[in-house]
């Protein structure tokens, strides 16, 4: 069955206490060089159809109404996933 | 005698406090399920706190689509008193009955606290019984909890006196301008973070100079409301 990937992040200007708190976990555990951390979510859409660009605009509309919130979040990326997932 | 519905979703937690306290304001508490498109004809309904869905995907945001929120959202738009108390003002902000929304709080953990607050409006159903100005203590816990908007709704809020209750003392969880709770352009529509219900009964509430956990500014958050169906 086809997926389509849905990609979240919270939205730049807002804090994001959560990848804060895993960069201080990467920096107790000794890994150097990154400079910040943010988490987002990956919404994993199995459609029963052909990915077209209609399942795309349905999908982009499904992420933007009810799998983000856009006061606070970004839809990121809407795409369909390769094979190996949808296997 | 006024009757205040008080809606229970799965994850609700405050819902038996909530019709506790409206039925110490003298109303009629009546129990709502989530999964009914009935409001049972009463004169104002309370979003209670706690996790519905297990906060999953957002807080409230499943809560949002539940078939009574259908009905909330019909009556909140011809003007029933509606309020939502910490998980319920975030299923108002989702429900996109009340601006802004609601993060994880700034840093990063969970607050429990008995929170001093500014009453800003009066001129809302549920804050029409204090003092413009007044402040009170009711207890505040959440974890996400910061109150969010862009630049432009925020001026809008201040500008058209729709910020209801203002944290005093700290900004416990981050939010914009200290804001504490909220209300629509009718003035129906009330969300905040912190639990009113929680501080309207002596011996159960916050601590006060006077005595212990006898602390009961959280009533008249409720008493408001009746005056407000008694107005109508």
């Amino acid at each position: 069955m086809p997926v389509i990937v849905v990609e979240v992040m919270p939205k730049a200007e807002l804090l994001d206490p959560q990848g804060k708190a895993v960069a201080g976990a990467l920096s107790r555990l000794g890994r150097q060089g990154y400079g910040d951390v943010r988490v987002g979510k990956r919404f994993e859409l199995h459609v029963d159809g052909p990915v077209d660009e209609a399942a795309l605009s349905d999908a982009r509309e499904v992420a933007e109404t009810l799998l983000a919130n856009l006061v606070i979040e970004d839809v990121v990326s809407v795409h369909e996933a390769p094979a190996e997932v949808s296997a | 005698m006024t009757r205040v519905g008080v809606i229970t979703f799965p994850g609700s937690l405050d819902d038996g406090d909530a019709r506790r306290a409206v039925r110490l304001a003298g109303a009629e508490p009546v129990r709502l399920w989530h999964g009914e498109h009935d409001l049972h004809g009463v004169d104002a309904v309370v979003l209670p706190g706690g996790f519905s869905y297990g906060d999953y995907l957002r807080c409230g945001a499943i809560a949002a689509l539940s078939p009574i929120m259908a009905e909330v959202v019909a009556a909140a738009e011809r003007g029933l008193p509606v309020l939502g108390i910490c998980n319920g003002f975030q299923m108002l902000t989702e429900a996109r009955l009340l601006p802004g929304g609601l993060v994880r709080n700034d840093h990063g953990a969970f607050v429990c606290r008995d929170q001093r607050l500014r009453v800003e409006s009066t001129a809302t159903a549920w804050s029409n019984a204090f003092e413009q100005g007044e402040e009170i203590v009711v207890p505040l816990k959440n974890g996400e909890g910061g109150y969010v908007a862009d630049p432009q709704t925020l001026e809008r809020l201040e500008g058209e006196g729709r910020v209801v209750f203002r944290y005093l003392d700290v900004d416990p969880n981050g939010s914009s301008a200290r804001i504490a709770g909220v209300a629509n352009e009718r003035g129906n529509v009330v969300g905040l973070m912190p639990h009113p219900e929680h501080a309207v009964e002596p011996g159960f509430g916050p601590d006060t100079p006077g005595a212990m956990r006898s602390g009961v500014d959280g009533l008249r958050v409720f008493t408001s409301a009746l005056r407000s169906v008694l107005a109508a």
